[in-house]
């Protein structure tokens, strides 16, 4: 209840924020943070350019190609974005201090897509705690989805654990009394993944009979193949990482066990994971996705691939087209150019954050047809949604509705 | 042919180090010493945290250059007891919620004891074959922190957030400005320490084993008992830094402290000198600023520009900042007499 003493004081700082908030109106239209000026935007990023993920540097260079695309047709409301991107080698004290680096030597507006589960729980608290948007975060953990806690921080792509929701509702329709055989990544990444399952299935989480988990340092997962088919399963889930989903593939094939086999969308490129396996082993493999495949040819003639490949002709000439991470690079991009668009004149830390969370519809040229970006106030999930999709032939075929994992429903 | 002739005639692993060479004069400390006392009050706050990461690391290189360069044992497992010293503070201080400054001694502490037991093992081990049991224990070490039992206390892969502590009695600074100076404080205490150790009996008895073991055990040096000492001071000394690592960072996970930490570590110790100790912050400042200038000359080739530069340094100059030093002293030298 509100006590008359506090009454006073409340509605004086209300008048007072009120008359704040009209003076600035009355005298400028343009409102600044540091790191946005009349001709620039600076934007941050922390990318493991080299180190174990150094694969996904690919990222950060698609990025900085796409921002050279905008500044090249004329900027975002007539400033440039100067894209400012440093290697943190994946080591989450690196992390900090280029987090440090670029808030307070470089003075950026906001910190861009920063990659790593364990690099983004290192700056999380250290940005929130200075007010510094930690946008669109590279990574799949479901905790980036917390504006309560951390009004600074939003993830990008679904979170592990929508899309584990999404094959945990497939199963239960469709194959109600199988048996489940889970292989999963000792990590954030596979941890993540598994409760999403096991909370997807509920109360029929029992039909998971067998869970085995491996180490990235593993050289072959051969053994834990062979203890998943003796556990009698009829569904495999392969909760990995391409080189581990090869060779599970293969392996499969090679024992001649033939259960219903997901694999997660990590793993569903066609060019890194189904090739190297053989086309042969992976007929009927389940999987889901949101973005398109830069492999499949089925997307050749599609208005927003054809916009990517030219994207990638002109300013990208060595990025290629069948990495996932080059397709990543370019919808996360774009979509940063969207919030800062509609943020136009007032390029402050605070409307850059609310304007991310007021996306509506939002659909990035490489994302699935039908997979919208939304966001609100206390939604800070901006893909939430997947499509089911089955392998035939060399592609994958989508079939079934856009399926939303939101942890809601 | 005998192991033990080997060990006679082969000649030592490390460059013998008078022991009055190992550290600067008191004119030169006296310098230092101020710079790194006034130099956070012209800076801004993130060069501060730099600075303190650089003493941090600095302390991690000195504690390796003990066990290197004064007992002439190898590690490539410095990354292990950083990795004990950094999850013990943040545990005390996220868990039992005790004063980070306390939590310091104990990581110490654990780490001290953690060395000791593990040097025990590794007594009949000698030169590339002590690096390797120590690499194994580099490589162990994330995973281990990863593992179920732990997780409870090391928030497995997710790792610890640390709170980072104000400066007390309600001193006007920043943070980082006082961390920095804590860290001072404990780094110039250690660097006593350190100093005072190499050049008492304690000492001695390193270098002598260092030297040549079979004349050190033959002048009555218990060998064994002084090179697992060794290894049990050089991992306190790196807990420490861990522990203060843990509270800079504000962040522990065992993707921190992988293998790459230790050979970083190992290279700070090569660049700065073995065997010297003020070598360790140049070392230190290698490791930590050298990535950063090849990330700005290429991005896509920041490791091979690295690389280059790391070359050109042991090439150049194969003993590191102790060489250069040992040159710009002879020079000075010349001037004065002049």
């Amino acid at each position: 209840m509100l006590s008359r003493p506090n009454f006073l004081p409340a509605a004086f700082a209300a008048a007072v924020i009120a008359l704040a908030a009209t003076s600035q109106s009355a005298f400028a239209q343009k409102k600044y943070d540091t790191g946005a000026t009349d001709t620039e935007i600076k934007i941050g990023n922390i990318m493991p350019y080299s180190g174990p993920a150094s694969a996904y540097g690919v990222i950060g260079k698609t990025e900085e190609a796409y921002f050279n695309k905008i500044n090249a047709e004329g900027g975002i409301n007539g400033r440039k974005i100067n894209f400012i991107s440093y290697d943190d080698g994946y080591s989450p004290p690196k992390a900090v201090e280029q987090a440090r680096k670029l808030v307070e030597s470089d003075e950026v507006l906001v910190v861009f897509n920063p990659l790593g589960t364990p690099s983004n729980s290192a700056i999380q608290k250290y940005l929130n705690a200075k007010k510094v948007p930690q946008l669109f975060v590279a990574t799949g953990a479901t905790k980036w989805n917390d504006p309560k806690d951390f009004p600074w921080t939003m993830g990008w792509q679904p979170s592990y654990q929508s899309e584990a929701r999404i094959y945990a509702k497939y199963l239960m329709k469709e194959k109600p009394d199988g048996k489940i055989a889970v292989l999963y990544q000792n990590d954030d990444f596979g941890k993540d993944y598994l409760k999403g399952l096991k909370d997807g299935l509920g109360g029929k989480a029992s039909m998971i009979i067998a869970e085995e988990s491996y180490e990235t340092t593993e050289p072959t997962i051969d053994n834990h193949i062979v203890k998943l088919k003796a556990s009698g399963a009829d569904i495999f889930i392969s909760i990995t990482t391409p080189k581990f989903a090869a060779q599970a593939i293969k392996k499969l094939a090679e024992i001649e066990w033939k259960p219903l086999h997901i694999v997660s969308n990590v793993s569903a490129s066609v060019g890194s994971v189904i090739k190297p396996a053989g086309f042969e082993n992976a007929q009927g493999i389940l999987s889901a996705a949101y973005a398109k495949d830069g492999a499949d040819p089925q997307w050749d003639t599609d208005p927003g691939m054809k916009k990517f490949l030219a994207f990638l002709e002109k300013y990208e000439p060595d990025g290629n087209k069948l990495d996932g991470s080059v397709v990543y690079g370019y919808g996360v991009a774009q979509t940063l150019v969207k919030v800062l668009q509609m943020c136009g004149d007032n390029l402050t830390r605070e409307n850059v954050m609310k304007q991310a969370a007021s996306l509506k519809d939002f659909a990035p040229d490489t994302l699935l047809p039908g997979v919208k970006i939304d966001t609100a106030p206390a939604d800070f999930a901006p893909i939430k949604q997947l499509q089911m999709m089955r392998f035939k032939g060399e592609k994958w075929d989508l079939f079934g509705d856009i399926i939303s994992g939101d942890l809601s429903n | 042919m005998s192991a033990v002739q080997e060990t006679v005639t082969d000649a030592p692993a490390v460059e013998a180090v008078p022991k009055r060479a190992m550290t600067l004069g008191t004119g030169t400390s006296l310098v230092m010493l101020a710079l790194l006392i006034a130099a956070p009050l012209f800076v801004k706050n993130f060069i501060i945290f730099q600075m303190t990461m650089l003493l941090i690391y600095g302390l991690a290189v000195l504690a390796l250059n003990i066990l290197t360069g004064g007992s002439g044992q190898f590690s490539l497992g410095q990354s292990a007891f950083y990795a004990v010293g950094a999850y013990t503070s943040a545990i005390l201080m996220e868990h039992v919620g005790m004063n980070y400054a306390l939590t310091l001694p104990i990581a110490g502490l654990v780490c001290f004891v953690f060395g000791f037991l593990f040097g025990q093992p590794a007594l009949r081990l000698s030169g590339v074959y002590l690096a390797l049991a120590t690499f194994a224990l580099a490589t162990a070490m994330p995973q281990l922190l990863k593992l179920g039992y732990f997780e409870h206390w090391t928030g497995g892969v997710q790792g610890l957030v640390v709170t980072k502590p104000d400066a007390p009695f309600g001193l006007p600074i920043s943070q980082d400005m006082w961390l920095y100076y804590f860290t001072l404080v404990i780094t110039i205490a250690i660097y006593i320490f350190s100093v005072n150790l190499l050049k008492s009996r304690s000492g001695r008895a390193f270098m002598a084993i260092r030297d040549n073991e079979i004349a050190a055990s033959a002048m009555g040096i218990n060998v064994a008992l002084y090179k697992t000492l060794a290894f049990g001071v050089s991992a306190g000394i790196t807990g420490v830094a861990g522990g203060l690592g843990a509270i800079a960072v504000q962040f522990v996970a065992p993707d921190g402290y992988t293998i790459t930490l230790a050979i970083s570590l190992f290279l700070g110790m090569v660049v700065g000198g073995v065997g010297w100790l003020p070598g360790s912050i140049v070392g230190s400042a290698f490791i930590i600023f050298v990535p950063n200038i090849a990330e700005g000359i290429s991005k896509g080739l920041s490791g091979a520009v690295f690389g280059v530069i790391l070359f050109l340094v042991i090439y150049l100059v194969p003993h590191g900042a102790r060489q250069v030093a040992l040159v710009a002293q002879h020079l000075v030298g010349k001037l004065k007499q002049r």
